[in-house]
């Protein structure tokens, strides 16, 4: 019973955690990844409220899709946040192909 | 089935509080942050936050997913009073079929958004907000 209860309250502490890194985090491809981290906790808590089919769909398009299109639309852009961080980061974090 | 009961009272506080700190944080990285993939991840995120928050209201303490098999009827008729006893165990499946509309409809959403995203930058050659200030492509 009582470990039921902390393993919820990590996974809800570790969701909010995910949420304020993808948010501060100024490498765009690391806060995608938190992104995608946010949306595979929330897939196991809508299992442990009784919504399986909504944990499914959440696994498949939240985790995988979603982080797949800022993937590509990042390969298209720019990783970072702010022009300034990618020219000190110089050539070797650059995430341009072309 | 054995299946676990939780404490709700303290659970489902603690599932209301993260899903509204979730919201919290997305609409502060839509509202505040410069760049503009920043903002759709903004965006998503508040999407997450709000689809949890709907799973939590639905939920009943005790309750079973909404999904009714032949098993669940051992050996007792098929009548009204049963199958109504039967779904009064189970969680509300209503906003669940509104939240796996939801999500699928929020993944459009960020395509297309991130769709513009890519024409923005293809044509300013930046992603800054402040520095898009024309109104023409």
């Amino acid at each position: 019973m009582i470990i039921y209860l902390v393993f919820l309250f990590i996974l809800l502490a570790l969701m909010v955690g995910a949420a304020i890194f993808s948010i501060i985090q100024k490498d765009l491809l690391y806060a995608v990844i938190g992104t995608g981290v946010i949306s595979l906790i929330l897939s196991v808590l809508f299992f442990l409220l009784q919504a399986p089919d909504v944990a499914l769909t959440e696994a498949a398009i939240g985790v995988a899709l979603t982080t797949i299109i800022f993937i590509i639309t990042i390969r298209n852009t720019v990783r970072f946040e702010d022009e300034h961080d990618r020219k000190e980061a110089g050539e070797s974090k650059k995430f341009i192909n072309n | 089935m054995d299946q676990v009961k939780f404490d709700i009272s303290l659970i489902e506080y603690g599932f209301f509080i993260s899903a509204i700190l979730v919201i919290m944080i997305g609409l502060y990285g839509a509202m505040v942050k410069k760049s503009l993939i920043k903002i759709v991840i903004g965006l998503s995120i508040l999407e997450s936050g709000v689809n949890l928050l709907l799973i939590t209201i639905a939920y009943v303490q005790g309750g079973t997913a909404p999904i009714f098999s032949p098993g669940l009827l051992k050996d007792m008729p098929l009548t009204v009073e049963n199958i109504k006893a039967l779904g009064a165990g189970m969680v509300d499946p209503v906003p669940q079929a509104l939240v796996l509309t939801a999500i699928v409809i929020g993944f459009g959403v960020t395509a297309v958004a991130l769709a513009l995203v890519i024409r923005l930058y293809r044509h300013h050659h930046t992603l800054v907000i402040d520095e898009i200030k024309n109104l023409k492509w």
